[in-house]
């Protein structure tokens, strides 16, 4: 069993990208080379002081951390029960989590002396902080994205396009993340000498759950210090909403040895549990490979991929990431989902009570926060994942917001 | 393998007579089941040595766009994995060329790994080409683990290092997939090079014999790479014939007319 360096957390997949039963490496034989390379710099770039100490840098002068664990008094006060905190990722430059990742995986492509990045994106939030690190790091860039996102997500298009990358329409299937991604991989195929593939979840072939989740395990650290300091102790319940789950698995793991507290992902409800309708793979998923990796996700008896649906695109993917499905199979962590309409009700509610509009991704957290708060203890303590802000989404909830006759949220 | 199957009977046989194999692919039931029965036929009268027949997923990652609408088309048309056996089935009735299915991973996982070895052999195929299943983690799964059926075949690329296609060939059935350049099915239109180099440097690991594809389309591609190997595969040139008679015309005559002088050029070598 292998130690996590920079923690005590035992990870006993930690070397080869297994958790349990789920993750490993379903890729074609063209990208196992490429994927062996980065795996093996990534573990020396762990053991490498001045590349970790330009990383810490990197994320405290040009990100912006630390984000602060910030107290939500209105809406504990509201809720009437446990007190609420906001792990506040959404002040994070770029406005979301998502650079985590990006600036690690940046400084690692460029270990690999790789001059050109591509990525996927979904909502928007990891193909704009990719093109962000690829304009600090004077990278060529190029994103794929599908076309029904570009729509939904329109502004993120154009802040791509602004920071100087390419993005790439994808038509095929419903055009959404999981088509990005494959699109994504069809690059990377044709391009493995010259291009880092920055996939943006904790999905994929191995070493990116891994890695993607260790860039983001500083939310989890943060939060358990900064906890201590506002309550002396740690919480009873973390909250996060899942797609592929990186930001959930970054504040889940730092305290997965903590066995008073308990974590809970929030799946995509959509239009609720029907065939099609929805992005909750832990309702009525089954387990395959897709992308990379072996996991629980949405198909039918054939092994064909379901359709899915969320109003957040960040959330509409129809796998889960492999470590969310380990965590779910031991019972360390649960699953749960919230409706498109609950989360729209909940971007409202922060906005109104606390001043911040949160992501669609990030209301699914609060959301599930709303229906739990209340039945628990006043002393009891919630911490929530607020992965990102909710600037992309204006647009399209005022949309879903508005209904006949008001003319004004 | 302990036996021998239609595959490696086909090679022996092309090694006695010192001549290249030549290995069509289509998607199967594209465009739709009947109409892809009379393909595979019209392949057969061409003499194509195997026909390789893609098992539609909704998630292609490693083929390009024309073998995505394929597989698409076929989706479309109501395709699943039975059907696909049942399809191999009828064409076992009149014909004795080696089929191998090249797909993904997750329509057979879904079938259940074992089963679909066991119902795939009796339906006539004989080998198996898993593009994202590599070899380690079929050995790290045992519910991927199965003894019996199909040759499993190998993708060597060109980023496989000299220490792992030593490796890879270790289990290699039937023959080895040479792929010939980095990208997926279907975009290139020209021979990459180091061809003969690459699959010289297998055929020192290994007595499989070397198959080439991806970016051979003409006649005259098929001939250079049969000289320096043992089988030239054509995928997407071919789709593109069923492409385009795929709402009307006579799919199946195209095909067999556009595959006669790839066959011809190959067997000249």
């Amino acid at each position: 069993m292998s130690q996590h360096p920079d923690s005590t957390v035992p990870d006993p997949y930690f070397a080869d990208g297994h958790f349990g039963e789920f993750g490993g490496s379903f890729v074609p034989e063209t990208l196992i080379t490429a994927l062996e390379e980065l795996s093996s710099e990534y573990f020396r770039s762990k053991e490498d002081a001045v590349h970790q100490e330009q990383l810490a840098h990197l994320l405290r002068e040009y990100c912006g951390r630390e984000t602060p664990l910030y107290f939500a008094e209105r809406l504990t006060e509201k809720l009437g029960g446990a007190r609420i905190y906001l792990k506040r990722e959404d002040l994070l430059h770029t406005g979301a989590h998502k650079i985590n990742n990006a600036i690690g995986q940046v400084l690692l492509a460029k270990r690999l002396g790789k001059k050109r990045v591509i990525a996927e994106t979904g909502a928007g939030q990891h193909g704009v902080a990719t093109a962000t690190v690829a304009a600090r790091f004077g990278m060529e860039c190029v994103v794929y994205m599908g076309a029904i996102d570009m729509e939904r997500q329109h502004l993120n298009v154009v802040r791509m396009q602004l920071l100087g990358a390419e993005v790439r329409p994808v038509e095929a299937g419903q055009k959404t993340l999981k088509e990005a991604v494959n699109e994504a991989l069809r690059d990377w195929v044709t391009n493995v000498r010259t291009t880092h593939y920055i996939l943006g979840s904790a999905l994929g072939p191995h070493p990116y759950p891994t890695m993607v989740r260790d860039f983001h395990r500083v939310i989890g650290i943060e939060a358990r210090r900064q906890i201590q300091e506002h309550e002396g102790r740690l919480p009873d319940l973390l909250v996060a909403c899942v797609g592929g789950g990186s930001n959930a698995i970054g504040l889940f793991h730092p305290f997965l040895d903590d066995p008073a507290v308990s974590m809970v992902g929030v799946e995509a409800g959509g239009h609720g549990i029907i065939r099609g309708q929805h992005a909750a793979r832990f309702q009525g998923g089954r387990l395959g490979v897709l992308q990379g990796t072996k996991t629980w996700l949405l198909a039918d008896e054939d092994g064909q991929i379901d359709l899915t649906h969320s109003i957040s695109a960040g959330l509409d993917y129809a796998a889960v990431g492999p470590e969310h499905a380990f965590l779910q199979s031991t019972g360390r962590a649960t699953y749960t989902y919230v409706t498109d309409e609950e989360a729209l009700t909940a971007f409202r509610e922060l906005a109104r009570t606390e001043g911040i509009i949160p992501a669609l991704e990030s209301s699914h957290a609060v959301a599930h926060v709303c229906k739990v708060a209340p039945a628990m203890h006043e002393d009891q303590i919630i911490v929530v994942g607020l992965s990102g802000r909710g600037d992309k989404d204006v647009e399209q909830a005022a949309r879903y917001l508005l209904t006949d006759g008001e003319k004004s949220l | 393998m302990s036996f021998e199957n239609r595959i490696d009977q086909r090679f022996a046989l092309l090694r006695e007579t010192g001549k290249r194999a030549f290995i069509s692919y289509v998607c199967a039931g594209d465009p739709e089941i009947d109409r892809c029965l009379d393909i595979l036929r019209a392949l057969d009268r061409t003499g194509v040595d195997v026909i390789e027949m893609g098992l539609p997923f909704s998630d292609p990652m490693a083929d390009g766009v024309v073998n995505q609408m394929a597989a698409h088309r076929a989706l479309e048309a109501g395709v699943t994995v039975p059907k696909v056996l049942d399809l191999v089935r009828r064409f076992r009735l009149q014909s004795e060329t080696p089929i191998v299915l090249f797909t993904y991973l997750n329509p057979i996982y879904a079938y259940g790994f074992s089963a679909f070895h066991a119902d795939a052999a009796a339906a006539g195929v004989d080998g198996l080409l898993l593009l994202d299943l590599p070899p380690e983690e079929a050995k790290r799964n045992c519910e991927l683990m199965t003894e019996s059926g199909l040759c499993q075949i190998r993708l060597i690329a060109p980023t496989t290092p000299e220490e792992r296609m030593k490796k890879l060939v270790t289990t290699a059935e039937g023959f080895v997939y040479y792929v010939s350049r980095e990208g997926v099915t279907g975009t290139q239109t020209s021979l990459a090079d180091g061809i003969s180099e690459n699959v010289a440097a297998i055929k020192r690991y290994t007595s499989v014999p070397v198959a080439v594809g991806f970016g051979i389309s003409t006649p005259e591609q098929a001939a250079t790479v049969a000289r320096t190997s043992d089988g030239v595969i054509v995928g997407s040139a071919i789709v593109r014939i069923v492409a385009e008679h795929a709402t009307q015309g006579d799919a199946a005559s195209a095909v067999e007319a556009f595959v006669k002088p790839l066959v011809e050029a190959v067997k000249s070598v």
